[in-house]
């Protein structure tokens, strides 16, 4: 249902009783010339060249094996997307993992049964959100200096915990969560991350959370004077992004098996540049779900192709730096031509 | 009175009182010799704290400086493997690290990309580029020249050169930015960047300028690294930037730009070489040394904010007593 | 006499919009010239060609006879043109000093920055102007009036030979004003030439020589003050001939709405205490920060009061946030619209929507077509003129955005509705549109606020007056007592001083 384009202003006729059309262009017109239309584009171009690449690619079993070094990131990734497009970010993601994951080890050696360690997990991510929180929505610190320092603060306390040791011998039903398949080869992580990416589709394009997040992204004090609680969502959205890290500490604890308190380490790195790849603006206000979606996809697609291919994990990740720059820069220099 | 009030004799006097509470207990770490060895520990860190300031002066970040400083050190070892005189690896890492300062500086200032996605790129690019060179190989004590191992810790008139390097640097930084235009160029950049323009400075090349320097320290920091550690490998400094950035978040750079001091750079980076030094003094377990300098940083913040609290319009007339 | 500096056929395009068509402007020696004309005239595009910040497309600019191009402000600094900008930009952690000699301080030894040098000329300067200002302060700590006088110290530091002012009195007291005119009064006589931007007639008239007229980006022409009426200016400003004529209204005022009784705030203000009716304007009259804004925005949610309480139709409200005061019914449309206003970036649906999502949404969940009827009822009412609901507000004009602000209101169907200078830099078309749309919701019930420095729209569209000084109401004025005299002596403290 789109109404008809009107040229704008030129007209001078009556202007008592003019309709203004909902739309300029149609939904489907504005899709195409996305972030995202791109981003598949170059999703397509990655499988394809995969596929030629390596005859073990297009196999479902290798696939499903490819989608573990996206999954948790993605998680992540969701959450970060959110706070990133209200103009905060939390680089204390990666710290939050190792704080929760150790959590878990200690209630593992006091003998906690999987439910349990589920529950402590969560929730330390969840306490670690709350701490984020209140320094920068309660106290209204700069997030990028409050999370250097809380990336510290959470990592350093594990390892204050464990030093140079480690925990292992979770009980058995926990591998589940990192190594469990739902249904042939759809893992359990995979099936999560589904679920989580339509979640949070809904949560930021389709709520009224996800529409004050926007508004204050593009101009927070604007938003407070429209009547939106801007210290309130800006709380809720470290709690949550602080959640979802307690959830990927969960898999990846469960997935390795064991708990070091150097886990995760710079995955919060990966994280931002997988949502800055996804097409969320780093200064804030724009960005969608479905464009982290995409670029997860993509960043497992080169990191398989390239495992496939015997390249080292570094290579891989200079590859993902120059994507990083190139996919912001290619944009910017075309559109001054 | 305003000389207290500056947040560099702040930080000096916590650095003195926790010195002095440290000593009370034991007094060997208050030795000259032990002072002076934290002092040499933490040259490397007070000298890409001067540079990272800069940067954060101009409202940017450089999070690729641990990188930068990795490729040159490594290209250091290279050079002097394949035979280079000393004399000409110093200048030639310097130019090498000012370099990748300025493809940072470059795609902020011409294609305006915001410089914590540029140099999240560059960081991860950079350290690749190191296993590029040498397929993830260790370049070791034995493979380096007695000479190129023995410039950071010759002695001076009492202390290694490394010293009398972070020194140098200290004095040269502070000259630069007091008295020179490129100087007050950074403060005004990031103060009030669009007031900048104003005044005939040019924001992005300013910025772009930053970085070059920034890069510049981080190459010659490279080579001392390698030089003083003796070994250099793909992980070097490995998120060492995150050091640096605390080092001058504690000095009071704000990170919304446009205020900071050498000194304050130099000061937060001592905080956190004392603590680190301190630590097996007092027999606590390293492992704390990180919580303790995430701590340090909230409270830095904390502190920073309370000072520049934007005060409320002073209408009312103050109660006639 | 021969102009210092020429202007000829100067064009400067954006994508969409012709900004200046061939416009053309002469600066005299020891004169004052004003430019004039509506928001979106050219004003300051005009400023910034003079100032190098933007290159012309077409024409040329002659100084002393000579053709010369600004490549870069610091090139127009060099051939000595300078300005005072609107937003005084100047830099609020640098000294005073530093401020006056930013990007070209005295050298010393080695080309270094010679401090004590630079304290001493700032010094020399700040005397010439009669500024008892530290050379050492660092400008956060100053005024705005004092920042204006560093401001001007700097254009003196770099010999300036031309002066652009612009809008330099609009944060400034009566006193400051005052002062600033015996200012530009030294400058003439210095013979600066002098460009003035200002939207107030009468210090045009003061202060003035010249005059030059822009409309749309074009030129509409030149000439001497003293040779042309204010009615005649504003002909040639809105392309008509335009009185200032406040909408008729009934005054029939109904039961209480709102009382506020004993509001105070540590700082601000103290023992607010006022009545406002269904149906009523009530005016807020007041000096620049006399404290008026901060009362609002504290009734408003935005500060909290130390003391006092709100009712609102005879129950006590406590109002801790926005979110707080839009459910009791107080809504305010800010002053500062750029940062306050709309939210540029969202499409102007979505700022309509804003503090209405609760009610086009169920569980939580926006429904996309009654947002876009909301946003479209309220628009409409409000004639906003736009391509298309979906479009950016940032790329609206500011009369637009203001519309949008206020159909944003609209639609949480308010009791009181709070105006901030409603038409402060809004030109005078725009003006009588508002002033008839505030006639017409306050005969609909509403309760309206309005906050203005503007005696005429003061006394032309309130009920009842009340006049604030530092932070405190002063007077209240109703029916004849309504005189332009009453309101200035109440705000500037005349009688007391009498007395």
């Amino acid at each position: 249902m789109s109404a008809p384009a009107t040229p704008p202003a030129a007209t001078t006729a009556s202007t008592t009783g003019r309709i203004l059309p909902n739309r300029l262009q149609s939904p489907l017109a504005r899709a195409l010339r996305s972030w995202e239309a791109l981003l598949l584009v170059v999703f397509v171009l990655v499988f394809a060249i995969n596929s030629f690449a390596s005859p073990y690619f297009l196999n479902a079993w290798n696939l499903s094996d490819a989608t573990f070094n996206f999954t948790e990131k993605a998680m992540i990734a969701f959450a970060m997307a959110m706070l990133i497009i209200a103009g905060e970010i939390d680089l204390s993601v990666a710290s939050i993992i190792a704080l929760a994951s150790t959590a878990m080890g200690l209630a593992m050696t006091a003998g906690a049964g999987v439910p349990v360690l589920v529950l402590v997990g969560l929730g330390t991510g969840l306490l670690c959100g709350v701490v984020n929180g209140v320094l920068v929505a309660r106290m209204g610190l700069p997030s990028i200096v409050v999370t250097i320092g809380t990336m510290s603060l959470f990592r350093g306390i594990s390892y204050i915990i464990l030093g140079d040791q480690a925990f292992t011998g979770y009980p058995k039903g926990f591998g589940y969560f990192g190594q469990g398949y739902v249904w042939w080869v759809f893992s359990f992580e995979l099936v999560l991350f589904a679920v989580l990416a339509v979640a949070f589709y809904l949560l930021l394009h389709k709520s009224t959370f996800g529409r004050a997040v926007y508004a204050i992204g593009n101009n927070a004090t604007a938003a407070q004077f429209s009547g939106i609680r801007v210290a309130r969502v800006r709380f809720l959205l470290f709690l949550l992004t602080g959640l979802m890290s307690g959830v990927a500490a969960v898999c990846l604890t469960s997935r390795l098996g064991s708990t070091r308190p150097s886990i995760a380490t710079g995955m919060e790195l990966e994280v931002v540049t997988m949502v800055v790849l996804g097409g969320i603006s780093i200064l804030g206000g724009s960005g969608t779900i479905p464009g982290v979606v995409l670029a997860a996809l993509i960043m497992g697609l080169v990191t398989f192709g390239f495992g496939l291919l015997n390249v080292p994990g570094i290579v891989m990740s200079i590859f993902l730096g120059l994507l990083l720059i190139s996919v912001i820069a290619v944009p910017r220099l075309l559109r001054r031509k | 009175m305003s000389i207290l009030k500056s947040r560099e004799a702040q930080l000096a006097l916590a650095i003195a009182i926790l010195t002095a509470g440290i000593a009370l207990r034991f007094p060997a770490f208050v030795t000259p010799a032990n002072l002076a060895g934290v002092f040499n520990d933490t040259s490397p860190l007070m000298i890409l704290a001067i540079g990272q300031m800069i940067v954060i002066l101009t409202k940017c970040i450089d999070l690729s400086v641990a990188a930068n400083l990795a490729l040159c050190g490594m290209v250091a070892a290279l050079m002097n493997g394949a035979g280079v005189p000393l004399a000409l690896i110093v200048p030639a890492v310097v130019a090498l690290g000012a370099a990748l300062g300025a493809v940072n500086g470059l795609l902020v200032w011409k294609v305006g990309i915001p410089s914590i996605v540029v140099t999240l790129g560059t960081m991860t690019i950079y350290r690749g580029t190191i296993f590029l060179m040498t397929a993830g190989k260790w370049v070791n004590a034995h493979q380096m020249t007695a000479e190129f191992k023995a410039l950071p810790r010759a002695s001076l008139l009492g202390l290694p050169v490394m010293s009398w390097v972070a020194i140098a640097l200290i004095l040269l930084f502070a000259l630069v930015m007091t008295r020179t235009a490129l100087g007050r160029a950074f403060f005004a950049v990031g103060g009030n960047p669009h007031a900048a323009v104003y005044t005939g400075i040019d924001v992005g090349r300013t910025q772009c300028a930053a970085f070059v320097l920034s890069g510049a320290l981080a190459g010659l920091v490279g080579y001392l690294w390698v030089a003083r550690y003796a070994v250099a490998y793909v992980d070097i400094a490995g998120g060492f930037e995150l050091d640096v950035v605390a080092a001058c978040v504690i000095g009071g750079i704000s990170i919304a730009g446009g205020v900071g001091s050498v000194g304050g750079a130099v000061l937060g980076a001592i905080f956190l070489g004392v603590i680190k030094n301190a630590l097996p003094v007092i027999g606590i377990s390293p492992f704390w040394q990180m919580a303790i300098s995430g701590i340090a940083i909230l409270l830095a913040v904390a502190f920073n904010a309370s000072q520049s609290r934007v005060k409320g319009r002073i209408i009312l007339k103050p109660a006639e007593a | 006499m021969q102009p210092v500096l020429s202007l000829r056929g100067i064009s400067k395009s954006f994508p969409g919009v012709k900004a200046l068509s061939d416009v053309q402007l002469d600066l005299y020696p020891g004169e004052v010239t004003a430019l004039i004309g509506e928001n979106g005239a050219g004003k300051s595009t005009i400023v910034k060609v003079l100032t190098g910040v933007y290159q012309p497309d077409a024409g040329t600019i002659t100084l002393d006879g000579q053709d010369l191009r600004f490549p870069t402000p610091d090139a127009a600094s060099a051939a000595g043109v300078t300005a005072i900008h609107q937003e005084t930009v100047l830099f609020d952690e640098l000294t005073v000093a530093e401020n006056i000699w930013l990007g070209h301080a005295p050298r010393g030894r080695f080309g270094l920055i010679d401090w004590t040098a630079m304290r001493e000329g700032a010094k020399r300067l700040l005397d010439s102007i009669g500024a008892r200002l530290d050379p050492d302060a660092r400008l956060k700590d100053l005024g705005i009036a004092s920042k204006h006088l560093v401001a001007i110290a700097r254009a003196l530091s770099v010999d300036a030979r031309v002066v652009i002012m612009d809008e330099p009195t609009a944060a400034l007291s009566h006193k400051e004003i005052h002062e600033l005119y015996e200012l530009v009064e030294t400058l003439k006589a210095q013979g600066k030439a002098i460009l003035f931007i200002s939207h107030k007639f009468d210090e045009i008239f003061r202060i003035a020589d010249r005059f030059t007229v822009f409309r749309d980006g074009q030129f509409v022409g030149t000439g001497k003050i003293a040779e042309v009426s204010e009615g005649k200016l504003v002909q040639m400003m809105v392309g008509r001939s335009v009185d200032q004529i406040f909408p008729a209204r009934s005054h029939n005022v109904g039961e209480p709405v709102l009382t506020v009784a004993g509001y105070s705030h540590p700082t601000e203000f103290a023992d607010i205490g006022f009545t406002l009716h269904r149906g009523e304007i009530l005016g807020f009259y007041g000096l620049v920060g006399a404290g008026r804004s901060e009362v609002m925005q504290a009734l408003f949610g935005i500060t909290r009061p130390s003391k006092g309480a709100c009712r609102i139709g005879g129950r006590v409200a406590v109002i801790r946030s926005t979110a707080e005061a839009v459910e009791a019914g107080i809504v305010y449309v800010p002053e500062d619209r750029g940062r306050q206003g709309a939210v540029k970036g969202l499409p102007i649906f979505q700022n309509v929507t804003l503090p209405s999502l609760g009610a086009v949404s169920r569980g939580g969940f926006l429904k996309m077509a009654e947002e876009f009827k909301l946003a479209r009822d309220y628009t409409q009412r409000l004639d906003l003129r736009a391509a298309a609901l979906d479009q950016d507000v940032g790329l609206l004009s500011g009369g637009n955005q203001q519309k949008v602000v206020i159909a944003k209101w609209l639609a949480t169907k308010p009791r009181v509705i709070i105006l901030d200078e409603p038409t402060k830099g809004i030109d005078i078309g725009s003006k009588a549109a508002v002033h008839e749309f505030m006639a017409e919701l306050a005969a609909e019930g509403l309760s309206v606020i309005m906050v203005s420095s503007e005696i005429p729209e003061v006394l032309g569209m309130s009920d009842r007056v009340i006049v604030m000084r530092e932070g405190r109401i002063v007077a209240e004025v109703s029916g004849a007592a309504m005189t332009p005299e009453a309101l200035v002596r109440a705000a500037a403290g005349i009688e007391e001083a009498a007395a």
